[in-house]
């Protein structure tokens, strides 16, 4: 329950897709004009993460990671088909997309209405492959947490896009400098919510364990295992020479 | 230029200033401010780009009319993804350390949004070497920002260039350090990227005022 609270905070606030990483940034800047459009995009894309994060996880886990197969039989544990997780991961978010598409149109016309122009945005938004990335390299445990990630980095999201649209809305009466005007100030506001959000960074820590501790150990923890890792590596490689050479 | 024709060098020279594609087009946002904190990043992220922009486009070109209309984003990712897999296994292989840097990133050059934008505005509706001249243009032209961006990010973060202490050393003090100078921290963290961006823009806007947009 605690790693779930944490990780939904940590995906708002902290890894913020927006202000930490810049994920989804061409349509954040595009579509942030007015609120009630932002508002259709960002609850699209809150949607569309939560359900192809967990699906990736799936495919991540019983199908691309070092030895995922092994459920197939013995024979097959030793594939490491992790090289295909681009364009395995972008065909599902296409797909997902399309489909979710078609569905929502059959089922729910009004929600199809205040979605349904955003929908195709999303596939190419990097926001939705960039959650499905960086699921895979946090190494997310299990598919609970997996969609807890999506759904809650797709809120953090939802609200850098309903902020900057806010914002964006009030600044027209202002009298910015004719250069700037449009884009260049939305970069530098953007920049400015993000050096903000920065400020989230040590609210995680806590108060009861001494952070820096766990973070020295993990740290080692981490040291030793890509030794262990370096050290196999190298094993692999001699007798890969070693079957070249016979 | 026998080269090339006047029609075509444009082809090149605009996405570099007036068309750039991210100042101007505001595409490629994502991947660009990201991975500025180093030039080295930078210079191999740009490169990354302009072989996918380039080969992208040419398939892209030459397999435009038989692309079915309806399913053509498909398809435009599935190339996408191949090429941008040819460029993560290289420099997993001949980079690692920077690869590791850039993390995440590379695979985001799929949904890189430059990508997308140049092959539906532009390789559907051009021959191949057309198609190719514009991919590097606008690779180009997202290098260039990219270089920028980084150059000073890394010069004023961290006084080095490429890694080397083009500043003199912070630590014993030597070069510019000695007079009092600091490193500017503020221009490593990430929403740095977003203000120098900004800044350019600033600039570039001021000079051409043909660029600004209506309030």
């Amino acid at each position: 329950m605690l790693e779930h609270l944490e990780l939904f905070f940590r995906s708002i606030f902290v890894d913020n897709m927006v202000f930490a990483v810049f994920l989804g940034m061409c349509s954040y800047l595009a579509v942030s004009k007015k609120v009630s459009t932002a508002v259709g995009l960002g609850a699209a894309v809150i949607f569309v993460l939560g359900v192809t994060v967990p699906l990736n996880w799936l495919l991540d886990k019983y199908l691309l990671q070092d030895g995922a197969l092994a459920w197939l039989g013995p024979e097959y544990a030793e594939y490491d088909l992790s090289f295909l997780s681009f364009i395995l991961f972008i065909a599902t978010i296409a797909t997902m997309v399309q489909l979710v598409e078609i569905v929502v149109e059959k089922f729910s016309p009004s929600l199809y209405n205040s979605l349904g122009i955003f929908l195709p945005l999303i596939a190419v938004n990097c926001a939705i492959l960039g959650g499905s990335l960086f699921m895979q390299t946090r190494e997310i445990p299990n598919i609970g947490l997996a969609l807890n990630y999506g759904i809650s980095s797709g809120i953090g999201w939802f609200l850098a896009i309903l902020a900057i649209a806010a914002i964006r809305e009030k600044i027209r009466y202002s009298n910015v400098p004719a250069p700037l005007r449009g884009l260049g100030i939305t970069f530098i506001i953007t920049g400015l919510m993000g050096i903000g959000f920065q400020s989230f960074g040590g609210m995680l820590t806590g108060d009861n364990e001494p952070p820096e501790e766990t973070q020295n150990t993990t740290a080692k923890a981490q040291e030793e295992k890509e030794i262990e890792k370096e050290i196999d590596d190298k094993e692999k490689a001699i007798s890969y020479n070693e079957a070249i050479n016979k | 230029m026998a080269l090339l024709s006047k029609k075509d060098a444009n082809l090149i020279k605009d996405p570099l200033a007036d068309n750039n594609p991210i100042t101007i087009q505001v595409l490629g946002i994502c991947s660009a401010l990201a991975i500025t904190a180093e030039l080295k990043a930078s210079v191999v992220m740009a490169i990354s780009v302009l072989f996918v922009l380039g080969v992208g486009n040419v398939v892209i070109s030459l397999i435009r009319n038989i692309i079915p209309a309806k399913i053509r984003i498909i398809v435009q990712l599935v190339v996408v993804a191949s090429l941008v897999i040819i460029v993560d296994q290289v420099l997993k292989a001949f980079a690692y350390e920077l690869s590791k840097t850039l993390s995440v990133f590379v695979g985001l050059i799929i949904t890189n949004c430059i990508i997308m934008g140049r092959f539906e505005a532009f390789a559907l509706g051009n021959g191949p070497w057309k198609s190719f001249l514009d991919g590097i243009g606008n690779a180009l032209g997202y290098g260039v920002i990219l270089v920028i961006v980084g150059f000073f990010r890394e010069l004023l973060g961290s006084g080095t260039l490429f890694g080397m202490k083009v500043l003199g050393d912070p630590v014993s003090k030597t070069g510019l350090y000695s007079i009092g100078y600091e490193n500017n921290g503020f221009m490593i963290i990430p929403p740095a990227a977003l203000i120098v961006v900004g800044i350019i823009i600033w600039v570039q806007r001021s000079k051409n005022r043909a660029l600004i947009e209506e309030a």
